[in-house]
């Protein structure tokens, strides 16, 4: 990929995903350096979601294999693959709803990658609620938080366990112009800081503003790969998102 | 679900305090502990006070303090409704009447615990997968299960229908022997409570896919925490089998003994550790009086408690204090109850459901 110099965090050789006849994922290869954003895009159905669950661990590939840092983590189960220092956010906010604000975050912190407890657990989470915005909502129940807040508080939940790799799957979804700016600023300030990202996005100036690398799915399978600015103009692509005409 | 440990949520470095391992207490933590052992205390005094009647009734609502907390430390925070703790209940009635003849009585009520948490981990491993009202009915059907291969055990081994229990045991030992229970309950849930355990099932309770996801081995946490529960129940029914003399099926397998003890639960309130304990104490003096005037109708009257608790204090009397208490609505006190959020439903949307119905009859 771009840099040949820095590790890779991630790589996928080969997954595939079938459910029953249907081929979900098909032959997906990719490899992700660390300190670096990949953006996954394609229209509706292409299995983006379905890839970003098969790296989490919350399925199995039907064959293939992804590894994190040489280390195979498909099929080792979705707490494994998150102890291993695979954190994500969901497409449909999940929040700990009977839990405060801060307790959402601290939820992130004791059993995934990096374990904290106790006071250096709530001296953390305050810390990434600060991060991502939220200093003031700690003791707050999560029903009172604004659906950017609850984006915001999903995102520190993710980033308590200090993972590897940062899996954002529609983070920016649903989010008003106003709220989208500060959603980018958010994701643009952990890039500086050196995250692994894996992001799915729809919000395409949000994809060439982030990511140093796209892949373009369609079908389950990969159409396209290279820096956001020569995937959106390639052909195949605009066909895939617009149809044969309109190309 | 808010913590089962007392909380200080008012304060800002509450769940700090809360979750704080090892033995380093807070003031109100040791300000609820000199609580808790001046009530045991006072508890563990009642026989020298009084006997007969009085004494049997107290033996009720120790046995039940037992089985309703011990039934919380599993449900509770997991919002799993086990319908089992007669399972477990008779297993440990039946280890102690099957062994009393060769075995000394201690060593049996820890074989009871024994045989209690090696079922437990069985049945968890299997069944734990299963959620909502799919694992109330599972559990429910295990009581069931037990009591069949038990009775055609019976049949096979060509014994009587039930086992006779007896050792010398006067009414105040059952007594302190359930307290003693009971406060091991206790400081186990206390324990679990402010442990990573305790906090991973909370997560589960919230949301499981979410605890998956934050690196919690989700089986793991339920199947210990449902054996730790599970246990205490087979110790229970191990303490009083020979105060019931002649086990019997029918009787230690009984359903609605499982009920009982988590309609008292919920009757309590399931959000603190001791929720269970205002439950217990009303409901077994009721249900003396339901059993004395209408001993044909009990199942019928159990069931109609049952509707009336879920749906008229879904957080149990200790809900309805802490809003007597806390006037300036609290966020969390109006979610459903324990039962509602493990069935998928609250009071509202029945509520709603029935509207709905209605406005169509018309």
């Amino acid at each position: 990929m771009s840099d040949g110099s820095s590790a890779s965090a991630l790589t996928a050789a080969d997954v595939t995903k079938r459910f029953g006849g249907l081929v979900a994922v098909d032959c997906m290869s990719f490899e992700l350096p660390e300190k670096r954003v990949l953006g996954l895009i394609g229209p509706n159905g292409s299995g983006k979601t379905t890839m970003m669950n098969l790296i989490s661990g919350a399925l199995r590939p039907s064959s293939g294999e992804i590894k994190l840092y040489g280390e195979a983590i498909s099929g080792i189960g979705a707490s494994r693959v998150a102890n291993k220092g695979v954190a994500r956010t969901f497409q449909l906010v999940r929040m700990l709803p009977a839990m405060t604000v801060l307790e959402n975050v601290m939820a992130g912190g004791v059993f995934g990658h990096a374990r904290r407890w106790g006071d250096e657990l709530e001296d953390y989470a305050r810390t990434l609620l600060r991060r991502v915005g939220l200093a003031a909502a700690g003791n707050a129940a999560v029903s009172s938080l604004t659906y950017i807040d609850q984006k915001r508080l999903e995102l520190a939940r993710a980033l308590a366990s200090d993972p590897k790799v940062l899996l954002l799957d529609e983070w920016l979804a649903g989010l008003t112009h106003g709220e989208l700016k500060i959603g980018i600023a958010l994701i643009e300030q952990l890039r500086a800081e050196g995250c692994t990202i894996i992001i799915v996005e729809h919000v395409m100036h949000a994809i060439r503003s982030l990511c140093d690398r796209c892949i373009v799915m369609s079908s389950g399978a990969k159409i396209a790969e290279g820096t956001p600015a020569e995937v959106l103009a390639d052909q195949g692509v605009v066909r895939a998102y617009l149809g044969d005409t309109n190309a | 679900m808010t913590e089962i440990v007392k909380s200080s949520r008012p304060r800002l470095g509450g769940i700090a305090q809360t979750l704080r391992a090892g033995l380093i207490l807070t003031a109100r933590e040791r300000r609820d502990l000199l609580i808790s052992v001046l009530l045991f205390a006072a508890a563990a005094m009642v026989p020298l006070i009084t006997e007969g009647y009085v004494l049997q009734l107290a033996i009720s609502i120790a046995m039940y303090a037992a089985l309703a907390t011990s039934w919380l430390l599993f449900s509770g925070p997991t919002n799993y409704i086990a319908l089992s703790t007669a399972a477990f209940f008779g297993i440990g009635m039946y280890t102690v009447a099957g062994g009393i003849d060769d075995y000394p009585y201690p060593l049996l009520i820890a074989a009871a615990g024994v045989a209690g948490a090696v079922l437990a981990a069985i049945v968890g491993l299997a069944t734990l997968r299963v959620s909502g009202v799919y694992f109330v009915i599972f559990s429910l059907g295990l009581a069931e299960l037990v009591r069949q291969i038990m009775t055609w055990l019976q049949h096979v081994l060509g014994t009587m229908s039930g086992l006779y229990v007896t050792i010398d045991r006067s009414e105040p030992e059952y007594y302190w022997q359930l307290l003693i229970l009971t406060a091991a309950v206790f400081m186990v849930g206390w324990w679990i409570g402010r442990s990573r355990l305790g906090f991973a099932l909370r997560i589960i309770g919230n949301d499981e896919l979410v605890a998956v996801h934050c690196g919690i081995n989700t089986a793991r946490a339920k199947v210990v925490l449902f054996v730790v529960s599970s246990t205490f129940a087979s110790i229970a029914g191990a303490v009083v089998a020979p105060r019931w003399g002649y086990v019997e099926p029918v009787v230690a397998f009984s359903p609605s003994l499982s009920f009982q003890a988590v309609i008292m639960a919920l009757l309590g309130g399931t959000h603190r550790l001791w929720g269970p304990l205002l439950g217990v104490i009303p409901f077994v003096l009721l249900w003396e009086l339901i059993s004395i005037a209408f001993p044909n109708q009990t199942t019928l009257l159990l069931g109609v408690c049952f509707l009336l608790i879920v749906y008229v204090i879904p957080n149990g009397l200790l809900g309805l204090i802490e809003r007597a208490v806390n006037r300036d609505s609290r966020p969390g006190q109006s979610t459903p109850g324990a039962l509602q959020r493990a069935l998928g439903f609250s009071t509202g949307s029945l509520r709603n459901l029935l509207q709905r119905g209605k406005s169509k009859n018309v």
